[in-house]
């Protein structure tokens, strides 16, 4: 039994002139939660909907645990998918619902019975079992869906944005649920979201895609800290980027003349084919920033004015407005120690940061 | 002071304009109960007379029943093709959905004489089939399958699509699907689309003039009454009844359809 | 349940044949919704477009005594055009006038009616909406007949005139006549009304009336600037529904009218009935349809398409 669940091969979705998927191709793994990522209209839902069955790619094939899926209708496939609105059948209750899909299979009441209440307990739902559609809470139908889905035991569980309608504690709850079924069920998830942090808490991998591309797949920490092109970066997390031309690369470091930054360091990874005069940025993470009154010896730095800064309880933004640079250079801490709170805003401060936590990438 | 004027003198208009609609249309039941074969002023008597003979009249029978029989086959007719276009209009996207509309709803616009007479040619010269209740069926089913599409596509697109893609999903195939899931929730459409499409069909005349052969529909049958003064007050007390009947039917269709809505905006959706 | 769908597309050899079908089924939504949508197309083009051209083809043959004469001929319309036409031509203007002088009356009638339900009404709404359309639903028949009742020389009207006093002799001219027509249509009628304008008021924004009021407009400024205005395309609309079907009317006048008061619909069931000239019936009827079509047109144009795509929008 090979490693590979999901192989998507030069896949495309054309809808007229405009490709909502244009030549996509990766493997999902056995077991794995995947997750697509990206802001709206970037393909994930129509790549989604193409593993469901409900669109057929224009070009390339998918396959299924080894088998090809384009002759194969929705109600064949070894899938099943939790829909964004959760489709909740309206005139079924809680239990009629969560047995839909086994109604075919004819299955002896004793045994049907006990495979439901097994997944009303699986959700925390038990005793909810004789309720409708219309006396439950967003959250609750959401796990009616997913039981639902899950009681089918299908080898791929597909979530279309399921806990974009929950408000943030509950969403947060779900995540985490969602996780932990997901690894005593061990069935792999497909999961599309426009909620990177959600994506990022969840997922063993991530592919991020943007114009019916996929940029990077990559697991959480990787696509964070080493992300390989600039849109990646920005998508996830906040970035500060220097644009400049690269003036050398040396040791594996690459010397960058950021115009009004002056000049900066970076480690190249991956876009090592660049000849100097590239158009490249820096970026780096405004956690991996200090500031200090005076320049420090080693690594990047770069002056500025000290502008208003964000107090968000857990941690800070502190922004520096540099001269040149249009957009002020963002920095975070923990608020554990206040010590970067020293200088008031107004006066005159460095930002620095090692090299090695900046990252090079191509404009 | 002057807003005040006027609201006052709108809510009278309203109950003017209420009764200037109510009344003429009242005035059938009223003489109905009137001993008096004339329909005139002042009111003679409290009679049943009329009933009596009303419902001893065999070709009043007859045409009722002739009625009923096309009405129902009318409804079920329009209301499955009805269904089934309001699903191919629903539920895909493809060009020209617009144009293929409007024309569906055409009957609606084209005077119904003119589609009478046509027919009629179509009918007797083209096809040389005999008129019959069939012909009269299979023109009001002309005119009453763009009413079915419209009360099914406003039901259809209340509720979620993704309802039919989830039954899919679990493993039902088309024809499952459309009775578990589809069917179920297009009920108040469907019972909306009968009851509009008979009553429609129960009161036409036009057409039904045009198509009929030697069995009148009730209309036509009336129609014949109300030429002859001497039978007017005979047709009254049908009349009356007709009213009564469509009172009530309209109401309760009514009331079932807000009942439909109100169930659909609980969040069943 | 894996297993089916799995099994049937990769196992067995022979099955592409199959899966090439079901795969040219799957991609061609279109088709699908083609399929759906056949039984109501086939009916259309059957009992509407077939019949319809059948109707034009008649036009230009010719029928004399129980012989219909196929020969391509433009006689019919030639005669609706000469001078032994024009009474042909007197009733067509005649049906439009009536017909328009109902709408007029309707329409005017309906508008505060839609008004009132729409602004004033607040607690029970529903109960107005079903009493407003319960008279939408009954008997067309039964509503011109009522008026026949009433007007008739026995009828309601002139008895009770004459029993409390009012007239010693019963009015003749109240029924079997043009002006008996219009009445008639216009109540017959202004439930179809009601319900366009209705709606188009219920959908302006009550906002806007408040930022009217807000910025000096009294309630009469502000209901011909801003009301009116916007409840347009839904009297435009009821306009049109009233219009152009009463043109073509056979039942009222037939049962009100008279001798007097016939209009293009009973001329036409003549022709093809009792005067045995079905084609000139038919192109009776299509000169009617392109009057109709000429007055609406004209009318949209007069109201300017570009202010009703404004409010529209």
């Amino acid at each position: 039994m090979s490693d590979v669940m999901i192989s998507i091969q030069d896949v495309t979705k054309a809808f007229g002139p405009v490709r909502a998927v244009d030549r996509v191709s990766f493997e999902i793994e056995r077991g794995e939660f995947f997750s697509l990522l990206g802001p709206s209209g970037c393909g994930k839902t129509t790549l989604l909907r193409m593993l469901a069955g409900f669109e057929i790619p224009t070009g390339g094939e998918i396959y299924i645990d080894g088998l090809p899926m384009s002759a194969v209708a929705p109600n064949h496939r070894p899938t099943n998918m939790v829909f964004q609105s959760y489709a909740i059948f309206p005139h079924l209750n809680v239990r009629d619902n969560i047995g839909y899909g086994l109604a075919r299979l004819k299955l002896p009441k004793a045994e049907l019975n006990a495979t439901i209440d097994r997944a009303l307990d699986l959700i925390k739902l038990s005793g909810y079992g004789d309720r409708m559609a219309s006396q439950l809470s967003g959250g609750q139908r959401q796990r009616v869906a997913l039981a639902r889905a899950l009681v089918c035991r299908p080898k791929v569980l597909l979530l279309d944005e399921p806990l974009g309608a929950l408000d943030k504690k509950l969403r947060e709850e779900m995540q985490l649920e969602l996780r932990q079924i997901q690894r005593e069920v061990g069935i792999t998830f497909v999961f599309v979201t426009h909620d990177q942090e959600e994506a990022l808490t969840m997922s063993d991998r991530i592919a991020v895609m943007s114009k019916g591309q996929v940029l990077q797949i990559d697991s959480a920490a990787a696509l964070y800290e080493q992300p390989n092109c600039r849109e990646v970066a920005e998508f996830i997390g906040t970035m500060n980027v220097f644009e400049g031309r690269l003036l050398g690369v040396q040791g594996g470091i690459a010397r960058v003349d950021a115009g009004p930054a002056g000049e900066l360091l970076a480690p190249v990874n991956g876009a090592e084919n660049l000849a100097p005069g590239a158009q490249v940025s820096v970026a780096v993470r405004p956690e991996k920033l200090e500031i200090a009154a005076s320049r420090p010896a080693n690594g990047n730095a770069i002056t500025g004015r000290r502008l208003a800064e964000a107090y968000l309880g857990d941690r800070s933004h502190y922004y520096v407005g540099a001269e040149g640079i249009s957009k002020p250079i963002a920095a975070a801490a923990q608020n554990r120690r206040r010590a970067l709170t020293a200088d008031a805003p107004g006066e005159t401060v460095w930002v620095h940061w090692p090299v090695e936590a900046g990252v090079l990438l191509e404009r | 002071m002057h807003s005040k004027a006027i609201s006052r003198l709108l809510t009278a208009f309203a109950l003017a304009y209420l009764a200037f609609l109510y009344i003429p249309v009242l005035l059938l039941p009223l003489f109905s109960f009137n001993d008096n074969i004339y329909i005139t002023f002042p009111l003679k008597g409290f009679t049943l007379k009329w009933y009596e003979a009303m419902v001893a009249a065999q070709p009043l029978i007859d045409s009722l029943v002739a009625s009923v029989q096309v009405g129902f086959a009318v409804s079920v007719v329009s209301t499955v093709i009805g269904m089934l276009a309001a699903m191919g209009l629903t539920r895909y996207q493809f060009p020209g959905k617009g144009l293929i509309t409007s024309t569906i709803m055409l009957p609606l616009v084209i005077p119904y004489i003119i589609l009478g007479i046509s027919l009629l040619s179509l009918a007797r010269q083209v096809l040389d089939i005999d008129l019959s209740l069939w012909t009269i069926v299979a023109a009001h089913v002309l005119v009453c399958v763009p009413l079915s599409m419209l009360v099914l596509i406003a039901r259809m697109e209340g509720f979620d699509k993704s309802l039919e893609e989830a039954s899919l999903d679990l493993g039902e195939g088309a024809w499952r699907t459309f009775w578990r899931v589809t069917f179920p929730l297009a009920v108040p459409g469907i019972v909306s689309s009968f009851l509009l499409c008979f009553s429609t069909s129960f009161d036409e005349f036009v057409l039904a003039f045009f198509l009929s052969g030697n069995q009148p529909t009730l209309p036509i049958y009336m129609y014949s009454l109300l030429r002859f003064p001497a039978k007017v007050a005979g047709a009254l007390a049908l009349a009356s009844c007709i009213l009564m009947g469509s009172i009530i039917l309209i109401v309760f269709a009514e009331w079932y359809r807000r009942r439909g809505i109100q169930s659909q905006q609980e969040g069943l959706i | 349940m894996a297993a089916t769908g799995a099994i049937d597309s990769g196992g067995r050899p022979g099955a592409s044949g199959w899966d090439s079908l079901r795969r040219f089924w799957r991609r061609r939504p279109g088709l699908r919704a083609l399929v759906l949508l056949s039984p109501a197309l086939i009916i259309l083009l059957m009992m509407m477009v077939a019949p319809l051209l059948l109707t034009v083809a008649l036009s230009f043959a010719t029928q004399n005594g129980f012989q219909i004469d196929r020969t391509p001929t433009l006689a019919n319309y030639a005669m609706l055009f000469s001078p032994e036409g024009n009474l042909y031509r007197i009733l067509i203007v005649k049906s439009l006038w009536v017909s328009f002088t109902a709408t007029v009356a309707v329409v005017v009638l309906a508008y505060p009616m839609a008004y009132y339900l729409a602004f004033r009404v607040h607690r029970r709404k529903l109960l107005w909406i079903i009493l407003i359309t319960v008279p939408f639903w009954t008997s067309y028949l039964l509503r011109v007949f009522a008026w026949k009742v009433i007007l008739g020389f026995n009828g309601a009207i002139n008895s009770g005139l004459i029993w409390t006093g009012v007239i010693d002799k019963p009015l003749e001219f109240l029924l079997y006549n043009p002006t008996a027509v219009t009445i008639t249509l216009a109540h017959a009628w202004a439930a179809y009304a009601i319900l366009p304008i209705y709606v188009s008021l219920e959908k302006i924004d009550r906002s806007l009336l408040e930022a009217a009021t807000d910025l000096g407009d009294g309630p009469l400024r502000r209901f011909l600037r801003i009301t009116l205005p916007l409840s347009l395309p839904g009297t435009i609309a009821a306009t049109l529904l009233v219009f152009i079907p009463t043109v073509g009317d056979y039942l009222t006048p037939s049962l009100v009218g008279g001798t007097s008061g016939i209009m293009v619909g009973n001329s036409i069931a003549t022709l093809y009935g009792k005067a045995n000239n079905g084609p000139m019936g038919a192109a009776l009827s299509i000169a009617m349809m392109l009057a109709i079509t000429l007055v609406v047109c004209a009318f949209l144009v007069l109201i300017g398409p570009k202010r009703l795509r404004r409010q529209a929008g």
